[in-house]
């Protein structure tokens, strides 16, 4: 269980290598990344940057860690959420999950990310093609990606 | 009581301060009397507080409702809906 919070990319490969070397226990390994469009709501984006609160991100990234450890039996997890200035193409967020079977593994990967989006303090400012910039507004479907998962709280398998 | 307060994004922006120590008279107990007696400080603050709801607040790194208390608050934080991953 771990959670890093960077300016640097990250490779994917070497970050499951590093999760899973040595271990026989993990039978399935579910890595999600997420990535800058070019485009966001209609518009054509040159770049963003991501502030976050220093200090708290890394504790809710853990208390949410925490949680979907407690929810599936997962054997090792990773969350590395990217700051600072990014263009299209590039790594914002790396969630790595592993477990005995594909199911808790699946199942915990979108559970992070879904809560990290509506709990961890990152705030995105995009960069128009045209100079201009904005913050990004927080989307519904997240909230509700979000609440989903809010039924089977006490659920534990 | 004097409080560490930071502001994020662009609750930042509006206020033109990413930090400050504030000392809030006697009868601001709670995350919304705080926001309150921000904005009747400056319009800068008016215009951050703006629109009722919006704005988040945190209390020592934990989020929390507009009527939790502040007594022995350590560091508050105010910001927007959080738009990361």
């Amino acid at each position: 269980m771990s959670v890093r919070v960077e300016k640097d990319d990250f490779e994917i490969g070497a970050e499951v290598a590093r999760l899973t070397a040595g271990r026989t226990d993990i039978g399935a390994v579910v890595t999600f990344t997420g990535t800058v469009r070019a485009a966001n709501d209609g518009g054509a984006i040159a770049g963003m940057t991501l502030e976050h609160y220093p200090g708290m991100t890394e504790q809710e990234l853990a208390r949410v860690e925490a949680e979907a450890a407690q929810r599936w039996p997962l054997q090792a997890s990773l969350i590395i959420h990217r700051i600072g200035t990014l263009k299209p193409g590039d790594n914002i967020v790396l969630v790595v999950t592993a477990s005995a079977h594909r199911e808790a593994a699946f199942e915990a990967a979108a559970f992070l990310m879904d809560y990290l989006k509506t709990r961890a303090p990152f705030w995105k400012k995009e960069m128009g093609a045209d100079g201009s910039t904005r913050w990004v507004d927080p989307r519904d479907s997240d909230n509700r990606a979000a609440e989903r998962w809010e039924d089977t709280s006490k659920k534990i398998r | 009581m004097s409080v560490k307060i930071l502001y994020f994004s662009w609750v930042r922006e509006k206020t033109g301060k990413a930090e400050e120590i504030v000392d809030p008279p006697a009868g601001v107990e709670t995350v919304a009397d705080l926001v309150a007696w921000l904005k009747r400080r400056s319009p800068e603050y008016e215009a951050a507080f703006a629109r009722p709801g919006v704005v988040r607040a945190a209390v020592d790194r934990t989020h929390v409702q507009p009527t939790a208390s502040i007594a022995g608050a350590r560091e508050i934080a105010f910001f927007p809906p959080v738009t990361g991953g």
